[in-house]
């Protein structure tokens, strides 16, 4: 009885796609080494029964190194053997690298088998595997698969029943790889190809001089488009639907509500020169709905376009070795990157990511960065609303104000953290056409993800702030608070109640903002406070969950002293 | 026939390594990935003075920080 089935591989080989096909759930995959850091589960019927299916973090081997290779170890090690299957996924432009996990797979005595995944790719690169010696000289069954388009998939499962675990005598590190030798010499057969516009452009990448200008290009190019989407989704889409359609409706429903009544102040909160106002309102029908739906959701759909794209092509990792010089100087190596630029979506993936950053005190460094110096689209999507109206140069200032922290908290935790920084080794994938439909998919999942998540908390967020505001609740709070505020800052009051919104969601807390009227000095103060203060609620319980309370609360402290800082030096700098 | 550090080889140059020091879990690491004493590779570049190296082995690309490529001892190829 199998209860198990294991997907094994190398970093990058497409486990999830396979995971997908084999479960019917979606998860986001991408061109580079280190996409799942989470471990995902589902199901698949085999003849009736149910089988778990494990997608397991890629490793390059099962020797202990990696936290990576412990997971998937501990793991395999914990069921019996006769009741599970290792699925091998290989990648079948490199077999001779991804062999040596394999022969690992056997040699522990594990029942597995071998899925050739990437088999067109394959083709395109001129590699041709002989699937039959293969499979006799591994001893495993081997099927040739593509999970992107899913040919194979069917015949992978019909194989997994005749999986068996064949004893394999253990061999030393050197004795294996003159094993793969002859294992490629008799299986794989290479046809020459010359050089093709994407291997020049692969090559011209890892160049200092060229790959920094293809990086440099690349992300100006990135950053126009998500900003040309968002700005065209805002103006085409989101506000004729709520000027033109939605708004007729309220006008209608504000009257029956009574101008002056508890009810119409939550639904539709205050009418500004006797109109409905979606940006100082403050309803749950009103402000609350239009900073969700035609602030922030274009944003998000745009980025994580964009995102999705650098992500297939195999941008990220040829960035990492750009910036691994750099990073170096904040406690980080490249790879740093990539969490980063997931945390400029959404911080929660961000410090998520850290995972792929092996020592504690790397993780500590980016993940504290992470929360502090990197905004999220949905807080940017509400500065460029707030401050987009004025010169190009505030919005501009507050990236800069952001990097210059950045790079300043970076270098005095890379010399305060205890600890050591292990140095960048990973592989380059090669260039990807990415597919449209994974395209579309990893899209979807993640507005549903937003959706899901924020939609609620933006609505709860609007209501207590209504309840707070309604019985002037605020006021006790906003007296405390005051010194700091307009003593230090040069704030109104009132924006006290911006920042305690943002320790709940970022995007809401800009909202608040909207209302009081503030100057463009003030707007860019209270900007760029949300941005380094406390993270949102959901940041905060990510923080705590992966790097624990003691972590959580250093960072707090130096998020707090930061913002103090960063707040005061802007109130005193800008006329 | 010249012994340097994988940072000492010229970009586009073939070589062979021939030792690697370092710590066991780093063997492991460079062994599981295809980096092992008498396996030939190619430098494809060096990203400015103390920056990560790239080369290729076999056929995959990969790229390592300074101070591990200063681990590697290559017998260029000239």
């Amino acid at each position: 009885m199998i209860k198990k089935i294991f997907l094994v591989g190398n970093p990058n080989v497409g486990k999830s796609v396979v995971f997908s096909r084999l479960t019917g759930v979606q998860v986001i995959s991408s061109n580079y080494a280190g996409t799942t850091v989470e471990i995902m589960r589902g199901f698949l019927k085999l003849g009736g029964q149910e089988a778990e299916v494990i997608d397991l973090p890629g490793t390059y081997s099962l020797d202990p190194g990696s936290k990576a290779e412990e997971v998937v170890v501990s793991l395999l090690n914990e069921s019996a053997r006769d009741e599970i299957v290792v699925i091998n996924i290989i990648d079948s432009t490199n077999l001779e690298r991804n062999l040596y996990l394999t022969l690992q797979l056997l040699e522990a005595s594990l029942p597995v088998m071998v899925c050739l995944n990437m088999c067109d790719e394959a083709k395109h690169h001129g590699v041709s595997i002989g699937i039959d010696t293969l499979e006799k000289l591994l001893g495993v069954p081997v099927v040739p698969t593509c999970a992107i388009t899913g040919s194979g998939i069917k015949m992978l499962v019909e194989k997994i029943k005749d999986v068996k675990s064949k004893p394999r005598d253990k061999s030393s590190h050197r004795d294996r790889w003159q094993a793969i030798g002859e294992i490629i010499e008799q299986s794989q057969h290479l046809t020459h190809r010359h050089h093709s516009l994407r291997e020049i452009l692969e090559d011209a990448s890892v160049r200092p001089f060229s790959g920094a200008l293809i990086a440099i290009g690349l992300m100006f190019a990135a950053f126009e488009i998500v900003r040309f989407i968002g700005e065209n989704l805002i103006s085409r889409i989101a506000d004729p639907v709520f000027f033109n359609l939605y708004q007729p409706l309220l006008i209608k429903l504000s009257p029956i509500l009574g101008g002056e009544s508890f009810l119409h102040h939550l639904l539709i909160g205050d009418l500004i020169n006797g109109k409905i106002d979606f940006k100082q309102s403050l309803g749950l029908l009103t402000t609350a709905p239009y900073i969700e739906f035609a602030m922030v959701l274009p944003y998000i759909i745009s980025f994580y376009l964009v995102l999705g794209l650098l992500e297939d092509i195999g941008i990220l990792p040829r960035l990492a070795m750009l910036l691994d010089n750099l990073l170096h100087h904040i406690g980080l190596h490249g790879f740093a990157i990539i969490p980063v630029l997931l945390g400029l979506g959404c911080n929660v993936p961000g410090i998520l990511a850290t995972r792929n950053l092996e020592s504690r005190r790397e993780r500590f460094i980016a993940a504290t960065l992470i929360s502090i110096g990197i905004p999220c689209v949905a807080l940017q999507a509400m500065i460029l609303g707030l401050l987009g109206k004025f010169s190009g140069f505030y919005v501009s200032g507050i990236y800069l104000v952001l990097l210059v922290i950045w790079m300043v908290l970076g270098v005095i935790l890379n010399h305060t953290v205890k600890g050591y920084s292990p140095e960048l080794l990973v592989e380059i994938p090669p260039y990807r056409l990415p597919s449209l439909l994974t395209l579309w998919k990893k899209l979807f999942l993640r507005i549903k993800g937003f959706l899901i998540e924020a939609a609620p908390l933006v609505l709860l967020g609007v209501l207590i702030i209504n309840v707070l505001l309604y019985f002037k609740l605020f006021d006790l709070f906003t007296g405390l608070f005051a010194p700091v505020i307009s003593g230090l800052f040069g704030l109104p009051k009132e924006s006290v109640v911006a920042l305690v919104m943002g320790l709940f969601r970022k995007d809401v807390a800009v909202g608040m903002l909207m209302p009081l009227g503030l100057s463009v000095k003030q707007l860019f103060i209270s900007a760029v406070l949300l941005a380094i203060s406390f993270p949102c609620a959901a940041t905060f319980v990510i923080f705590l969950k992966e790097l624990g309370f003691k972590d959580l609360f250093k960072a707090t402290l130096i998020m707090c002293a930061v913002a103090l800082v960063t707040g005061s030096l802007l109130n005193f700098v800008i006329h | 026939m010249r012994k340097v550090s994988l940072t000492q080889m010229k970009e586009r140059q073939k070589g062979t390594i021939l030792d690697i020091s370092g710590g066991l879990g780093l063997q492991n690491k460079f062994m599981s990935m295809g980096i092992y004493k008498g396996r030939e590779i190619t430098k494809i570049s060096h990203i400015g003075l103390k920056g990560p190296v790239a080369i290729k082995v076999g056929r995959s690309v990969l790229v390592l920080g300074h101070g591990v490529a200063n681990k590697i001892v290559i017998e260029s190829h000239d």
